[in-house]
């Protein structure tokens, strides 16, 4: 589990530039050298929706320890250029303390950045680049950010050089551009005590030797769905959703799998609708606009009991809304978006690493239990690169109950048993044939409008969700069992949360933090074991409305009347606005 | 089926299960129906191994009149979830069997693209140029002058032409049948279930509740007289000049199936280890 860090333990390191400018290389490649060298990071970016020519943020966290969400501000920032900046200024919050480091043909640092007070210097990137066969400007600044964060030049050198050695660029010259950059940083570290604030401290305790990896949410989540045994999946493209797939289609051939790119996104789900009735765990893959649309056939998944999985990863709506950035706003849709009654599962990685358990969970899940499986990402976790530890493996399995020997004629797949679940029979099973069905059915299978049906059918899809044991995995608990503050989150914001709560009890507060990962069915009880004894609460979100608010409020027994700490995207909540909230309490 | 002699031979009557149509008396989808059931005999076909995947319409509770494997799915999502199906298990018969509202008008990007993947499908629309089941009202197949209470004086638009639009979408069988014509219907039906990759039925098929005057399609509808072409213009050609009424097969091509490139196993090589090597730093 990732460990708490504090903000002195990290530097954060902001890389901007306009599109092409090679932004999210420098910063990926940052991410990488560090994990080489022993440490921990996360890098998570934000771009404009242009192909090329837009703008671009690689936004990395560095730590000797491990990290999982945005700092309060960033340590430096370092513009490759300056166009389209404001467009992205929001995110990148700088104090008195930062450093702004430019190229020094970019011009005149914009006045947004100006005014955060950071001390701001120019570095000649682009002319360094020229003097150096196969150096590009963002190759040369990296080296500088290498130096500025105290990362060994040689664990730079050796990333960099094993990704343009690719592109016919030789080991001497690229050590040669890092070295160049590498320069730079350390004379500006000798002469500017702010930038020699930047160098993590030297501390023992790094990640060097141990089994470590380099993921991003979304390769996790395909992990996870591996793992589970989705065997087939079906996705329409969608931002931010489809790099999940683009992970698993290739690694499909190795597992036997088959994925399928359909015409439209209710097609997609219809298909994996169509695998998982025959037998072969299903996944769909989609954002917002996408879910809206096959939220009809989730209803079908549901009503005829065939196990489903829908991978969603959020993105600033409602409509097209802001593709490329995160937002906690699908919570509703997913919750209350099906027509009828129709009881599922919600379920919401809580890091970049969880989304590996979250989503490996959810198909144990919809298989189990023989319904829909929401998995809600969002863009933030999906996309942020981490360094993290080798994740335990959890060996969940994949339990659809079937039927042994189905009688032809006495055969009913939608018996109504103790726990709810029924066995279904596959077809190629002889003896089981039933036709599954998005009507209302009897035990059988075959359509009925009866009262009666329709009430036994409606309690037997309630019952077997309300009555499954799901264990410890419904919450993360942390923080004092003593605490009368409590904090109750979700997903991608429980980093900060998480982070917030560490530095509040390093301070001597006495706090507890409920991250949820299960948000359909509903465990109240469990939550107010939880939080028993808090006197004041809080409830962190993302989204502007309180999605996560309401959705508390109306299905649980809370402590104390909540406090709401939210905003929409894309602006990520920090760590600092949650311990705000704390010290006015004290 | 439990308990065969080998010398058992199933008949059209093994995969009529006992569920009552829910179709009016005299529906043509009763034709259809035995066609279907004849077809699957012709062909030999253990119940426990087909699959019929239909949309919503009246047409679409064929499912449940089979004994075989059956999916009642949403109106007009009946083609990719039996593409899904079909491509996570190969070794099933899947027949997709629906109406004209389901298929052409709610599905029909799904059909331009079933005609165009060619995932080894038998497709039998059954078109009686009206939606039954909500009780009247035109659909992409009727003509635009039917009067209608929710179209007063009709719609205005012309007729799908779904044999045409299925040509120039890629199909590589595309025939119609009438229901009136079991022999003629059974027999495209068992073509279309042999024929590797999609294909393609329009099967006639009168609403005499709501359109009466297609009971006069048993004088109407007309043998094409020739055997199918397997060139692309003179398909054309033959569907340009077609009155709608024309029956027999029409075109059949020999593209290549769509299957992937590897059948999906499951519970089986759950070895990750390669995979997972791929992340360590």
């Amino acid at each position: 589990m990732t460990q708490f860090t504090s903000a002195a333990d990290t530097v954060s390191v902001a890389i901007t530039g306009s599109g092409g400018a090679g932004a999210i290389t420098a910063g990926s490649l940052l991410l990488e050298a560090a994990g080489r060298a022993g440490w921990y990071g996360l890098m998570t970016r934000t771009v404009g929706p242009q192909i090329r020519g837009g703008e671009a943020a690689a936004l990395v966290r560095l730590a000797r320890r491990g990290v999982s969400g945005l700092g309060d501000r960033f340590d430096v920032l370092i513009a490759l250029d300056w166009r389209n900046v404001e467009r992205f200024v929001a995110e990148i919050p700088l104090g008195p303390q930062s450093v702004v480091l430019a190229c020094e043909d970019a011009g005149d640092i914009p006045e947004k950045i100006a005014a955060s007070g950071a001390l701001s210097l120019t570095a000649p990137f682009t002319k360094l680049a020229e003097d150096i066969r196969g150096a590009r400007p963002n190759i040369i600044a990296l080296g500088t950010a290498a130096a500025l964060v105290g990362l060994p030049e040689q664990a730079m050198v050796e990333t960099v050089a094993a990704t343009l050695a690719d592109k016919g660029v030789s080991l001497e010259d690229t050590g040669q551009a890092i070295r160049a950059g590498y320069d730079i940083g350390l004379q500006l570290a000798a002469g500017h005590g702010a930038v020699a604030a930047l160098r993590l401290a030297e501390e023992a305790g790094t990640g060097a030797g141990s089994d470590r990896w380099l993921i991003t949410g979304n390769q996790a989540a395909g992990l996870g769905a591996l793992r589970g045994g989705i065997r087939f999946a079906a996705m329409y493209p969608i931002t931010p959703a489809t790099d999940m797939l683009e992970w698993i289609a290739p690694r499909f051939g190795a597992v036997g799998g088959v994925l399928c790119q359909a015409e439209d996104e209710i097609a997609a789900i219809n298909m994996a609708i169509g695998a998982s009735y025959g037998g072969v765990p299903a996944l769909t893959a989609t954002s917002g606009p996408g879910l809206a649309l096959k939220l009809e056939s989730i209803g079908l998944s549901v009503a005829a009991e065939v196990p489903l999985v829908i991978f969603n990863v959020m993105r600033g709506g409602p409509s097209t809304g802001i593709p490329t950035k995160s937002e906690q706003t699908d919570l509703n849709v997913a919750l209350y978006g099906l027509h009828g009654e129709a009881p599922h599962v919600v379920v919401a990685p809580l890091s970049v690493e969880d989304c590996i358990f979250t989503t490996q969970w959810a198909v144990h899940l919809a298989e189990s239990l023989q319904t829909a499986a929401f998995v809600l990402s969002d863009q933030f976790l999906g996309q942020a690169k981490a360094v993290i530890d080798r994740p335990a493996e959890t060996d969940l399995g994949t339990v659809r109950l079937k039927p042994t020997d189905p009688q032809a004629g006495a055969y009913k797949r939608y018996a109504l048993t103790n726990s709810g679940v029924s066995p279904m029979a596959i077809p190629g099973m002889p003896g089981g044939q039933y036709t599954a069905d998005g009507l209302e059915h009897n035990e059988r299978g075959t359509p009925s409008s009866q009262a009666d049906d329709h009430h036994s059918q409606l309690d037997k899809r309630n019952n077997k969700l309300e009555g499954f044991e799901y264990g410890d995995a419904w919450a993360e608990i942390e923080g004092d069992a003593d605490a009368e503050i409590g904090l109750v989150t979700w997903g991608s914001t429980t980093a900060p949360v998480r982070e917030a709560v560490a530095r509040a009890r390093a301070q001597g507060f006495k706090v507890r933090l409920v991250a949820l990962r299960l948000l359909a069915p509903t465990r109240p009880a469990l939550l107010a074991e939880a939080l028993k004894g808090v006197k004041r609460l809080l409830v962190v979100e993302q989204s502007h409305s309180g999605q996560f608010l309401g959705y508390l409020k109306a299905h649980y027994d809370l402590p104390a009347p909540p406090q709401s700490l939210r905003h929409p995207g894309p602006l990520a909540i920090r760590p600092a606005e949650v311990c705000d909230v704390l010290r006015s309490w004290s | 089926m439990d308990g065969l002699t080998p010398d058992f031979k199933f008949e059209p009557k093994h995969y009529k299960s006992d569920v009552n149509p829910i179709w009016c008396p005299g529906c043509g989808h009763y034709g259809v129906q035995a066609a279907i059931n004849r077809a699957f005999a012709e062909l030999q076909l253990d119940p426990a191994k087909v699959v019929v995947v239909s949309g919503i319409g009246c047409s679409s509770r064929i499912p449940a009149y089979t004994t075989c494997y059956g999916f009642h799915g949403l109106h007009g999502r009946a083609l990719p979830l039996a593409i899904g199906l079909k491509l996570a298990r190969p070794d099933l018969t899947v027949l997709v069997a629906g109406g004209d509202g389901d298929g052409f008008s709610i599905g029909g990007n799904h059909f331009l693209h079933a005609c165009r993947r060619n995932v080894d499908l038998t497709y039998v629309v059954m078109d009686n140029e009206v939606y039954g089941m909500t009780k009247g009202q035109p659909s992409p197949t009727t003509g635009p002058d039917w009067d209608s209470e929710l179209q007063p004086g009709g719609t205005g638009i012309s007729a799908f032409r779904p044999l045409g639009v299925a040509l120039q979408s890629g199909a590589n069988f595309i025939a119609r049948g009438f229901s009136g014509d079991l022999n003629g219907l059974t027999k495209l039906i068992v073509q279309g279930i042999k024929h590797p990759g999609f294909s393609f039925i329009h099967a006639l098929s009168p609403c005499i509740t709501f359109r009466p005057e297609e009971r006069e399609w048993k004088n109407l509808t007309h043998s094409a007289g020739t055997g199918p072409t397997s060139e692309f213009n003179e398909a054309s050609r033959r569907l340009a000049e077609d009155d709608g009424l024309t029956t027999g097969l029409v075109y059949v091509g020999d593209r290549r199936p769509y299957a992937p490139p590897v059948a999906p196993l499951v519970d089986t090589r759950t070895d990750l280890s390669q995979i997972v090597a791929e992340f360590r730093i």
